[in-house]
């Protein structure tokens, strides 16, 4: 594994007593500051203002199918990796409206929708939801077709991002190549120490506007024991990921299992609740449906996330392509490390471990793709 | 005759059979015409014959009480039409009619079953070549059976 | 972080909203069979064009009730109207029958790639197709015979389940006229006065008159059809990469951007609908795929 370095320039140090001044920054350029908080036991991503909002002293205990919150003694501000929900809801909403009509005599007119320009500033992205948002990119805006709404979310985005001390329980971002520690697509990206009872960030910016907003902040110049320090926490987590995808091999290798038997055994225990595809950052799937008001005479298209592992997902005239649960649990796995790879040049997945956690049976993506990649 | 003995070498039915069997099978043949509507055989009777279509089409069907006749497939120029003469109870399973004039070789099929048990080698080779041909509508049957179209007339 | 715009990305950011329909008028309507249509639709304004790709679809919306990818089955010489023939098998296309001429119907499209024109140039054409399987197609057969010289022989081969089914019977009439086209039907069943083939469409691959070095097979109908049909095309001799398929899966955006089409590593809205066997012959057959 290669060895995790800071750069040696623009690094600066924000104490933890000054961390409101960097919202206050944000807050005062206009940004709508979304972040992590605790909401019925779960890390949630939600609107915040101040820093006793973050879920200070909590830290996320993650297993397959299962997830806690811990009190620390150490607060903490981002002591919890990752939430539930990814930040994919803020750019490529769970449900929206694409346009509207009205009848206008036999025919109808189409009302584009208000553009969004709502400037949002994401608190606490880590590396591997970094990594999400660069695949959504390419997919949604950098096609031949372009998705406007992200587009138009996308464009007025700031993004601070959290570098990993701790990785949680279910991550393997190390093996994906896409963390812990945020290489690129930040304007800030932030390595929280707490050491010795001291409390402070290192602040690496990331681009314009991030030096900008660095600018002013009440930053000092960082002492190199303190980036020592920061690297050596930031390559432990690295070490620390106990689960893993060969993520070089494990395209080619699942290809050749498209009939493998296991995908059954994995089907027996899958409820095909989706869940997986929920909280996964990177899945974008969406169905749309027409409706009518009561008058008819105004109509409009809603869109909303969905997800292969239901029935309808496939269906044309006639039936569904995928009925069993294994081919739809296929579908989903295969796509993340086989065909995302084919259709856009990168990984469907990027370690983050929540289809691991959110699993209600704890189906584990890393132990399904050693099982059937293992050599007999 | 000679005719005969011509076309049935040049058939790719019999491509590859030698010149001494073919001409076993051209002592078995004669040239038959139908007439538009003319029965070729009929569903029942015994069917000891099968036939080279030289032109035209036959079509086989089956009557239905109260839907009359049902065709279930066609057999056209280049074809070869009847495989009942090969198995026992050696009776026609289906009616054939043809479609319009048309000419074939017929051959005595009760003949040439005798010849084949004399000569296991050429009934080899005729059983070679209709195991291609039953299967081939085998396979026909299956695809017709799956109704893939799907129903529009009845809408 | 802002997204970096380059100067390819800034091109696609002023494209109009891909998610709009366009409402345009049906011109009028041609009832083809029991239940299936065709809606000859013409803008409001003067503005007519509509270029497509033999092959192409677009996305058709009813208002208020749904929306759904459906072939372009006119010809594409005559581009100051869109032609669609369709079945009604769901909801949007019931609810699409019902509409009247002067209706309006929202487009977004052509999306999709459609039948290979220029690599069929000087081959001979074998166009294999079943059922509704004939509309993605005649696009193509308009197409060839407007061009007639740069091709060789050219096969139409198309069965339906009985002869009342048979679509665009007229044109299947003006074509056997023809003797630069050589046609053969044929019905999965027939009653009554039919004297023509009977039996399944892909037995007619092994008689046809064309040559399998130097051909391109189009094939269009249901994929179990097609699953048959490119069987006796190999048997015959036609290479994997002379044979082109036109698939079917849902969509919902038409554009990639909603999943639902995937085709193993491809999407069928803008890999397909029409695909060179050569490139999807190892999932072809997979089930569930």
């Amino acid at each position: 594994m290669t060895e995790i370095t800071l750069p040696d320039k623009d690094v600066v140090v924000l104490e933890r007593k000054n961390f409101q001044g960097l919202l206050d920054a944000l807050s005062d350029s206009g940004y709508e500051l979304l972040g992590p908080i605790v909401r019925d036991s779960a890390i949630v991503y939600e609107r915040i203002h101040a820093v006793d909002e973050l879920p200070v002293g909590w830290v996320d205990v993650c297993e397959p199918g299962k997830y806690r919150l811990v009190k620390e003694k150490k607060k903490t501000l981002f002591g919890c990796t990752i939430g539930s929900q990814s930040w994919r809801r803020f750019l490529h909403p769970p449900t929206s409206k694409l346009w509207e009509a009205t009848r206008d005599g036999n025919g109808f007119k189409v009302i584009q929708p208000e553009p969004d320009q709502v400037k949002r500033a994401l608190i606490g992205v880590r590396s591997c939801d970094l990594a999400a948002l660069a695949i959504h990119d390419k997919i949604l805006s950098q096609g031949q077709y372009i998705d406007h709404s992200y587009q138009e979310r996308r464009r007025n985005l700031f993004v601070v991002a959290v570098n990993c001390v701790r990785p949680g329980g279910t991550c393997f971002c190390a093996s994906m190549k896409t963390g812990p520690k945020a290489t690129s697509g930040f304007d800030l990206a932030l390595t929280e120490m707490y050491v010795s009872n001291r409390h402070y960030f290192i602040v690496e910016p990331g681009s314009k506007a991030g030096k900008k907003l660095v600018d002013k902040l009440p930053v000092r110049q960082p002492k190199e024991s303190e980036i020592k320090a920061a690297q050596k926490e930031l390559n432990k987590a690295a070490s620390g990921m106990t689960r893993t995808i060969d993520s070089e091999h494990i395209g080619k290798l699942l290809n050749e299992k498209f009939d493998d038997p296991h995908w059954e055994a994995i089907a027996e225990r899958c409820l095909a609740c989706g869940n997986c595809t929920m909280v996964c950052p990177t899945c974008f799937c969406t169905n749309v449906e027409d409706s009518t008001d009561l008058t008819g005479q105004h109509a409009q298209r809603q869109r909303w996330w969905d997800s292969c592992f239901t029935v309808d997902y496939s269906y044309i005239h006639g039936g569904s392509i995928r009925t069993s649960v294994t081919s739809r649990y296929r579908q989903w796995m295969m796509h993340k490390l086989v065909y995302w790879q084919e259709q856009f040049g990168m990984s469907g997945c990027v370690g983050c471990g929540r289809c691991i956690t959110w699993c209600p049976v704890g189906i584990d993506i890393t132990e399904e793709a050693r099982q059937l990649t293992v050599k007999e | 005759m000679r005719d005969l003995e011509q076309t049935l070498r040049e058939h790719p039915f019999l491509e590859g059979l030698d010149a001494e069997h073919i001409k076993l099978l051209v002592g078995c043949a004669s040239n038959v015409v139908f007439k538009e509507g003319d029965f070729v055989f009929r569903e029942g009777l015994e069917a000891n014959v099968f036939y080279f279509i030289r032109h035209g089409r036959v079509l086989i069907e089956t009557h239905v009480p109260q839907k009359g006749p049902i065709m279930i497939r066609s057999r056209e120029a280049g074809e070869i039409l009847g495989w009942s003469w090969l198995v026992r109870p050696y009776r026609w399973h289906f009616d054939a009619r043809a479609a319009e004039l048309t000419r074939a070789i017929a051959l005595d099929g009760k003949c040439l079953r005798e010849k084949c048990e004399e000569d296991h080698d050429l009934g080899y080779e005729v059983m070679k070549r209709f195991a291609v041909i039953i299967a081939e509508l085998l396979e026909a049957t299956r695809l017709q059976l799956l109704d893939v179209y799907g129903n529009s007339t009845n809408k | 972080m802002e997204t970096q715009q380059t100067s390819k990305h800034s091109d696609a950011a002023k494209q109009p909203d891909p998610m709009l329909v366009r409402p345009l008028q049906i011109h009028r309507i041609i009832k083809e069979l029991g239940d299936t249509f065709s809606l000859i639709l013409q803008p409001q304004d003067d503005d007519a064009d509509f270029p497509f790709q033999p092959g192409q679809f677009n996305m058709l919306y009813v208002y208020g009730v749904g929306e759904v990818p459906i072939s372009i089955s006119g010809d594409p010489a005559r581009r100051e109207t869109l032609v669609h023939t369709t079945r009604e098998v769901g909801t949007v296309t019931r609810a699409m029958r019902k509409l009247k001429v002067g209706d309006s119907l929202g487009v977004r499209g052509p999306y999709g790639k459609g039948w290979p024109v220029d690599k069929a140039e000087n081959q001979d054409i074998v166009l294999l197709t079943g059922g509704i399987g004939l509309a993605p197609l005649r696009p193509m057969i308009h197409y060839l015979l407007t061009r007639r010289e740069k091709y060789g022989r050219i096969v139409l081969l198309y069965g339906a389940r009985t002869p009342e089914d048979i679509l665009y019977r007229k044109d299947l009439e003006k074509w056997r006229s023809r003797f630069d086209l050589e046609m053969h039907l044929t019905v999965d069943h027939a009653t009554g006065a039919w004297r023509g083939n009977v039996g399944v469409v892909t037995s007619l691959v092994s008689r046809s008159p064309f040559d399998p070095q130097n051909c391109i097979a189009m094939v269009c109908g249901p994929e179990i059809m097609m699953r048959f049909a490119v069987m006796e095309l190999q048997k015959r001799g036609v290479a994997d990469d002379r044979i082109y398929i036109s698939m079917e899966r849902n969509m919902k955006c038409g554009i990639g951007l909603c999943g639902h089409c995937q085709l193993g590593p491809t999407f069928v809205c803008k890999d397909g609908p029409v695909y060179c066997y050569v490139d999807i012959k190892d999932i072809f057959t997979k089930r569930e795929m």
